[in-house]
């Protein structure tokens, strides 16, 4: 169904580069993140550790540490609820590990004391009793018969009997006959690929602050993508009723993903209820490494058959994804998303889970299908090079359009990758001249994007300015396209506007801020809540002039008279209307509430040239284009940043991130010397394309931009490098060893 | 071990606070005097997020001790606008939508700004270099770069 209302050329505020609201708080220092809190009669919490990969946990013993000067309280998973269902068990035993540690550093209790010297010391004085056993951290090992089992009992029915106690899910998507089209092929690729776990990174380690009192009542304070998920998750640990919980998402220093399930927010409610005092829990960056994120790792194997002209005849790919030591979806997102760019006749991705000696997976920007997009880039740019053709050619011979039935089942609607690929075979980037050692790499990204619950509430002030509250944390600006679209709908000033993030008691359940979708469905949300103010101000103005609702329409911010045949009314302005408002009936507002559907799904196209040091392997990044379909761009700056970002993100994960294992199960690297994430002085200027091809889900056209952009760069970087090195390279990230090994071996 | 007292100035106001010899002067900051805008990301001098100037030298306060501010003058973030006008940096970064979280920009601005005050027109590579030391996982860096030479430029008085 196509809900467009207002298109290009019909917008006054949304689409220009207003200045975001949190702007001054955020470069004062004003602005409260999750550890900046400080309340009367705080305590300092602390969390204790496995030291080991995977082992049992014989007892704990809580009283010296307990006897401690300062030591307010212990916990262990004792002080959790009794849970049934297996993902809340899962989420639980990640918080605190039950009878089982399941990776280094999995939390075992938590102490809360007087201070962080005390809780520390305290740490050192809770003797735990394990004993090891055999742990896997690699995916392939994992999935192999006879490897140490990390969880028993969870694997699901469909899963081929030949794969370890491990694998916990298979899925497989696709359509046609794919012997057939292989039959077709002039030429078929078959490659294997692996890419490293990477962590989302975000600068601000987890925090929160919990306070319970003794009547039950509970105020939690965190940094979370999702304060209404936190409740439900942490009330359902504690045992709590989700009205006694109202949990405040603060500040937000980034997410990606990383920030949408809880860690040490159940266990700093359960030392406060116990301490019977406020507790605050601060995670170390070490902490952050070795006990929340990453992404998962893969292997993976795609084959793709291809005609001398460049038309794909069949594809199929299979990918093994770890995700810790818990089940996850993940690697179903990945067989999904693999070859969403691509209108094929026949086609089959499959995917399985396996469980790990690792942390739980979160999810990280568009979670699962970079590393699988990837592969497929890989492989095809490999059959583009076989056959001499074009890259952005072959992409547009094959790309998906409207109609075009995707791999995964549905059939696109209104979609941008034709839009996307053109512009980026038109940018003087991609005619530049190269030299030396240099290689330019293209790929096409994709992501499903998300609506999901979201309700909203518009109130109109005594003055005519509008208090917007919403429910999902602002992680990249969207406070300021929030504002933007409640402005543009009832035709007022941006700056009479202001959004706020309400905390769970003040407004109704909303999705976490996840999927690209807070300006999509919390833009829609917004949209109908100013909607819904309009007709009752109309109907309002109905009664003074005494005319008929209908009669009264809504413009620019004024009630006016339908036409001629209404009456002969001097418009009313907003501000008229708020200023009488207790006359007319009391206080105006707006509400709407939602289920969003209609995201309406994100493609885009990168460009990147590199060069590679053949006597070192380095790689420099030295331009990089990225072109992608917005729908409508609300904040065109907030929207390149998207794309800067998660591009800047995908580089990292390309050349330098991963998380490395030693024999012992123990992560080699964590903390950001080690584990390298992109600095300034790595990168060139990130160059934007936006395309607008608006979204039919969306009175504006709006499309989540958040997520795709981390989707490319992968294989434009591999394919990039590989063209440069004159060698293919089938691995992630593409340290310079790797390089150089593989331009060794090249001869 | 009984705590140190130190006498020392953030932003030109002198100050007064006890510290444990092991404290960091960003713990300090934050938790005894209330300058929270410092951040602490890492605690290993790796991310710059808790940067700030010690004598007008650019650290990283995770790595100095309370302790070693004792008769001396710190600035951060907190200092940077003049009543309620902006630093031009600060006005930049919100003008030209160099942040999107905002927990790595105090760490920024304020070595953006000790690099303008050492070399007042410096060069895109120039930045990206000094601010090689402050880690930003959102934005890319590109608009970072991009303010900090559009605010060079304003402050040089060659911009409106």
């Amino acid at each position: 169904m196509n809900k467009i209302t207002r298109e290009k050329g019909q917008f006054k505020v949304v689409g220009t580069r207003v200045k975001r609201p949190d702007g001054i708080d955020k470069v004062t220092g004003r602005a409260q993140y999750g550890a900046d809190l400080v309340v009367p009669g705080m305590l300092t919490g602390a969390i204790l550790r496995s030291p080991h990969a995977h082992a049992t946990i014989n007892s704990i013993d809580t009283s010296e540490a307990l006897a401690l000067p300062g030591v307010k309280a212990v916990v262990t998973r004792a002080d959790f609820a009794a849970l049934d269902d297996d993902e809340m068990i899962d989420i639980a035993d990640n918080c605190l590990a039950r009878d089982k540690v399941l990776y280094h550093g999995h939390a075992v209790a938590g102490v809360a004391a007087k201070d962080a010297q005390t809780a520390r010391k305290a740490l050192k004085l809770i003797k735990v009793d394990y004993t090891p056993l055999p742990h896997v951290t690699d995916v392939d090992a994992a999935m192999k018969p006879g490897a140490p089992v990390v969880q028993s009992g969870r694997q699901e029915e469909n899963v081929q009997p030949e794969h370890s106690e491990n694998v916990t899910g298979y899925c497989e998507f696709g359509h046609g006959d794919v012997e057939a089209g292989f039959a077709k092929a002039d030429h078929i690729i078959e490659r294997d690929f692996k890419t490293a776990a990477a962590h989302q990174g975000y600068i601000e380690p987890h925090a929160c602050l919990a306070s319970m009192t003794n009547d039950g009542k509970a105020d939690l304070w965190c940094c979370t993508q999702g304060q209404f998920n936190v409740r439900s998750l942490c009330s359902a640990i504690l045992d709590m009723e989700a009205s006694q919980l109202r949990v405040t998402a603060s500040e937000i220093g980034g997410g990606f993903g990383g920030k949408t399930t809880v860690f040490i927010e159940p266990v700093a409610l359960a030392l406060s209820r116990k301490s019977g005092r406020p507790v605050k829990i601060v995670m170390t960056r070490d902490e952050v490494f070795r006990a929340t994120g990453p992404t998962v790792s893969s292997s993976s194997t795609v084959k793709i058959g291809m005609t001398k002209d460049g038309r794909i005849t069949a594809a199929h790919a299979k990918f093994r994804y770890q995700g810790g030591a818990f089940p996850c979806a993940t690697y179903s997102f990945g067989a999904q998303a693999a070859f969403a760019a691509y209108d094929l006749e026949a086609v089959k991705s499959e995917g399985w889970n396996a469980l790990t000696n690792r942390p739980k997976e979160a999810a990280y920007r568009a979670p699962g299908a970079p590393m699988a997009i990837y592969a497929v880039e890989s492989v095809v740019d490999e059959l583009t090079q076989h056959f001499g053709l074009d890259p952005l050619e072959v992409r547009l011979k094959n790309a998906a359009r409207e109609n075009t039935k995707a791999a995964y089942g549905p059939t696109f609607d209104q979609i941008g990758l034709v839009a996307t690929l053109e512009a980026a075979q038109k940018h003087p980037h991609y005619s530049a001249p190269l030299g030396e050692n240099q290689g330019r790499g293209v790929s096409c990204g994709f992501w499903f994007n998300f609506g999901g619950n979201t309700c909203v509430t518009m109130n109109l002030n005594d003055d005519g300015t509008v208090g917007i509250t919403e429910g999902n944390p602002d992680i990249g600006g969207s406070r300021a396209s929030i504002s933007m679209m409640a402005a543009e709908e009832l035709g007022i000033p941006y700056s009479d506007v202001r959004t706020i993030i309400a905390d769970t008691s003040s407004l109704g359940h909303n999705d976490v801020t996840d999927g690209s979708r807070v300006t999509f469905a919390v833009g829609l949300a917004t949209i109908e809540a100013a909607r819904d103010a309009i007709r009752k101000m109309c109907g309002r103005v109905a009664k003074i002039w005494g005319i008929d609702e209908d009669a009264v329409i809504w413009e620019d911010g004024y009630a006016k008279p339908s036409g001629p045949n209404a009456g002969d009314f001097e418009p009313m302005s907003i501000k008229e209307i708020a200023a009488i408002s207790s006359n007319t009936g009391g206080p105006i507002a707006g509400h709407y509430e939602v289920n969003a559907d209609g995201a309406g799904v994100s493609f885009g196209v990168h460009l990147a040239d590199v060069e590679v040091d053949p006597e070192t392997g380095y790689t420099q990044v030295i331009r990089y284009t990225v072109f992608q379909d917005a729908g409508k761009a609300v904040h065109p700056d907030y929207v390149e940043g998207q794309m800067q970002g998660g591009a800047v993100q995908g580089i990292g994960w390309a050349l330098n991130e991963e998380y490395i294992y030693g024999e012992d199960g123990v992560l080699q690297n964590a903390g950001f010397l080690d584990y390298r994430v992109p600095v300034a002085s790595d990168l060139p200027e990130i160059d934007t394309v936006i395309l607008e091809i608006p979204n039919p889900g969306h009175p504006y056209g709006v499309r989540g931009v958040g997520e795709t952009s981390i989707v490319p760069p992968l294989a434009a970087l591999s394919n990039a490098v590989s063209r440069a090195a004159g060698v293919r390279l089938h691995e992630l990230p593409m340290s310079p060893p790797k390089i150089l090994k593989a331009i060794t071996d090249r001869g | 071990m009984k705590k140190i007292h130190v006498t020392t100035k953030v932003n030109g106001d002198e100050v007064e606070f006890l510290c444990p010899p092991e404290e960091t002067l960003l713990d300090a900051l934050r938790d005894r005097l209330g300058f929270s805008g410092a951040k602490e990301g890492c605690g290993t001098g790796d991310c710059g997020a808790c940067s700030v100037t010690l004598n007008g030298r650019l650290v990283c306060s995770c790595l100095v001790l309370g302790a070693e501010a004792e008769g001396a003058e710190i600035s951060t973030v907190e200092g940077l606008a003049h009543g309620g006008e902006l630093h031009p940096l600060q006005q930049s970064f919100i003008d030209n939508a160099a942040l999107q979280c905002g927990i790595c920009t105090p760490g920024i601005l304020v070595a953006a700004k000790a690099l303008l005050e050492r070399n007042p027109d410096p060069s895109d590579s120039e930045i990206r270099y000094w601010l090689a030391g402050n880690l930003c996982r959102c934005t890319g860096y590109d608009k970072i770069i991009k303010a900090v030479k559009i605010a060079a430029a304003e402050m040089r008085g060659e911009t409106a």
